[in-house]
């Protein structure tokens, strides 16, 4: 039994817009859960079903072993972190991190009790008199998650609590807030729609999309093996290259040259050395060797989508595939080159270092083993 | 409204051949001389000398209150300097006022009218008075500018009903419809999500090359100006601290303040003295070999990507194993798991230090590694410019991840 439950999980508003449309989810006790989706995915709307803030008006969610759907807030040991909001100027760091228990009506002397714990766990004890002005902006964020994190619930639920930091603080705030939840080991739900924040903090990602689950997943499962077409453009900056064409099983030789017959002469695929045995790949004037095996389930299909991450695609004289360089982004650690080929536009990760001229041509291959593939129709992985 | 009504120009740019046009390229289209303004309290822009050539996308780069906005606005008129010149194809439009000065603005918070179709709002710049353009130019334009952008299905459609997206593609073919001579955006992908700020951002590359028209474009997000600029000009403060391609800036940043503006996570940066030959850090931990001569104690900048952990061509474990007693290990706080690369925060040599490794097999929480800097790769800075900048720095909101004294206690995280 897990720590947390989630079975058919539905919320329909009065205007009949469906929001979440039954959601079955297991949370072990102690794990870091990522919500990650586009606006409008359920995934905040999930939260506050699970927090009390919201009624489901279908499934059950159990917590600890209770079932608490219809608990209300109070009665349910969920806290709920909106947004690491900025220190209150005029309070000290002792009557920051105490706020929320005092708001809360919690008794004086058990208030004080609190405060000293989290801040000798996270190292404030020597700062408690202090006000914030006279903190440096480190010191700052980690009273603010004190903050958030003074009452000790069984659960606590975030929604896109780094929403308003710059992109500095919210890297800092990450950190910290990872750091914090493994020492701790609180079960923490965690709502954002930024990928990146997603993949650096979560044990595992719940990716959401029209109020359904697309994929459940460690980040490296997420990012690696997508589910659908949906999480494979999601998940990445960029997203993962998908590239519409046929999928050829290619059990021999013989078929690989009766299919090279039925091009037409003006576009002559593009080969392999060695590769023309084994399962292929086409699309527009392009073909691409798969190696060795494909699944099962991708031997019968016809059209297919190939998936293939930015960093996958390699430079190598001997490549299958010519690609022109279109445009270069530089990222500073690396760059990303954006390719014509005859399979369409594909991005490849380059080291940063050397500049590339627009218009250079390059070979490129795709590595086989981290291909992925996708049915044309059901857009699921195959 | 983003738009400035113009007179049409008489003639349209003829193609002046390749090597005309390379040369045309090079030349400065934009330069500003000595330019200040003052605006109420603030002295927002400073002494700004600035050039954008012919055939360039400029990114001015600078925190919130930096003068960036003021910046372009006295581009394009809107805000007169008190001091400096502003030329344009080398004629001094300082005094002209913003309609004959032919340039477009797009902003952040792009205003379509609501209520009128996309192609009404298209046409509005073109049917401004005294421009006279005939119908069947107007058509042709507006068709051009759908095609480019991608919106020809929506030209029929209420502004109101687009996606953000849509909407500031629409603002943008407002602007490229009026072929200006200079575009001025303003942060016109903050308001976007992620998705699509990646994708506009090409897309945004790519138009303004085909059209070779300069353009000058301002943000506070380090990745679109590292990504979209031919050169970006670091303002800080009304003031420009750095000018150059966006690799002299990420490599050879000019102060710890333009450092710690590109690049995520930011660089580190850590106290050093000169001791036997190596700069070492405060708890005399050796970093690299130093020079004979100059000053004694410097500010070492090194870029996560520019720390290796020895032993990691093998994989994490003899990563691990490479710990030896030669360099003092560090200890591994936080993994973060990033896609492509993977980003840990250390403690090292009595400081916590990003290091960004490639995606090779996991890293825990409490494993040791032993670290090593590409010397070539690593930045000394004069220690003067660190106390001066980095006060000035953190005063903007801006946090000092690697500097703040204790990010966690000490062996709590593990």
């Amino acid at each position: 039994m897990s720590f947390l439950t989630l079975t058919a999980l539905e919320k329909t508003y009065s205007d009949g817009t469906r929001a979440v449309r039954g959601i079955d989810l297991a949370i072990e006790q102690g794990e870091l859960i990522v919500l990650l989706g586009p606006s409008g995915c359920g995934k905040t709307t999930t939260l506050r079903m699970i927090a009390g803030l919201e009624l489901a008006t279908g499934g059950r969610i159990r917590l600890g072993g209770d079932d608490v759907t219809l608990l209300r807030p109070s009665r349910r040991d969920v806290g709920m972190v909106f947004q690491f909001y900025a220190l209150y100027p005029h309070l000290t760091v002792r009557e920051n991190i105490g706020f929320p228990l005092r708001a809360a009506g919690v008794a004086r002397a058990e208030i004080g009790a609190r405060v000293d714990g989290v801040a000798a766990r996270m190292d404030l004890t020597r700062l408690l008199a202090r006000y914030p002005r006279q903190l440096s902006g480190g010191d700052q964020q980690k009273v603010s998650l004190a903050r958030a994190i003074v009452r000790r619930p069984a659960v606590y639920l975030m929604d896109e609590p780094l929403g308003t930091l710059d992109a500095d603080q919210r890297l800092a705030m990450r950190e910290l807030i990872r750091a914090e939840q493994l020492a701790s080991k609180v079960t923490t739900i965690y709502v954002t729609h930024d990928q990146e924040e997603a993949m650096s903090l979560a044990d595992r990602i719940v990716v959401m999309e029209g109020g359904r689950i697309r994929q459940v997943g460690t980040p490296a499962e997420v990012y690696d093996r997508p589910a659908d077409l949906f999480v494979a453009r999601f998940v990445g900056s960029p997203g993962m290259n998908l590239i519409p064409g046929e999928l050829h099983p290619g059990t021999g030789p013989d078929q690989a040259d009766a299919h090279r017959d039925v091009h037409p002469p003006a576009h002559p695929p593009v080969h392999a050395p060695g590769g023309d045995s084994g399962p292929f790949f086409t699309a527009k004037q392009g073909r691409v060797p798969l190696g060795a095996s494909l699944p099962e389930s991708a031997r019968t299909v016809g059209r297919a989508t190939l998936g293939i991450r930015c960093e996958h695609v390699h430079e190598d004289p001997r490549g299958a595939i010519p690609g022109t360089v279109v445009t270069e982004e530089y990222l500073g650690n690396a760059s990303n080159l954006h390719l014509e080929t005859p399979m369409g536009r594909l991005i490849m990760r380059a080291d940063g270092a050397s500049m590339r001229e627009r218009g250079a041509t390059l070979r490129l291959r795709l590595d086989p083993t981290q291909v992925s593939l996708f049915d044309a129709t059901t857009e699921q992985r195959l | 409204m983003s738009l400035r009504r113009t007179t049409e120009r008489p003639v349209e740019r003829g193609d002046p051949g390749a090597a005309g046009a390379e040369a045309r390229a090079a030349l400065p289209f934009l330069s500003l001389r000595g330019v200040s303004k003052r605006l109420g309290q603030t002295q927002a822009l400073r002494g700004i000398e600035l050039e954008a050539r012919a055939d360039e996308l400029l990114v001015v780069l600078g925190p919130t209150g930096a003068g960036k906005t003021t910046l372009l606005r006295t581009i394009a008129g809107l805000e007169e300097p008190d001091a400096g010149t502003v030329h344009m194809a080398g004629i001094d439009v300082t005094a002209l006022d913003p309609a004959a000065r032919d340039v477009a603005l797009v902003f952040q918070n792009f205003s379509l009218y609501p209520r009128w179709s996309v192609r009404r709002n298209l046409e509005f710049p073109l049917r401004a008075p005294g421009r006279n353009l005939p119908e069947a130019e107007i058509r042709r334009r507006i068709d051009w500018a759908a095609e480019i952008l991608k919106i020809t299905r929506f030209l029929d459609r209420d502004s109101a009903r687009l996606s953000g997206g849509e909407m500031q593609r629409v603002a943008i073919g407002r602007a490229i419809v009026r072929r200006p001579r200079l575009f001025l955006m303003d942060e016109p992908l903050t308001n976007l999500d992620a998705k699509l700020r990646e994708a506009l951002r090409v897309e945004l590359v790519e138009l303004r090359r085909t059209l070779g028209t300069p353009m000058v474009f301002v943000t506070h997000d380090q990745a679109e100006a590292l990504s979209m600029a031919d050169r970006i000009v670091v303002l800080s403060e009304g003031r420009i601290l750095q000018t150059g391609t966006p690799r002299e800036i990420y490599e050879r940043p000019a102060s710890p303040v333009v450092a710690l503006q590109l690049g995520q996570p930011a660089i580190n940066l850590l106290p050093v003295r000169r001791d036997a030959g190596m700069w070492c850090t405060a708890d005399g931990t050796p970093l690299l070999a130093a020079d004979a001569t100059g000053p004694a104690e410097r500010l070492l900048g090194v870029r996560p990507e520019a720390i290796t952990p020895l032993g990691l061509a093998e994989g994490p474990a003899a990563a691990q194993a490479a710990s030896s007693a030669r360099t003092p290990a560090a200890v591994v706080r936080v993994v973060e798991y990033i896609g492509p690369t993977t980003t840990l925060l250390c403690e090292w040599a009595g400081a916590h230090v990003h290091i960004v490794v490639p995606r090779r097999g996991s890293f825990r929480p409490g494993d040791r590694l032993s670290p090593r800097i590409d010397a070539a790769r690593a930045i000394l800075f004069e220690r003067e410019a660190d106390g001066a900048r980095g006060a000035s720095s953190s005063s903007s909101g801006r946090a000092l991840p690697t500097s703040s004294p204790s990010l966690f206690p000490p062996g709590g995280s593990t």
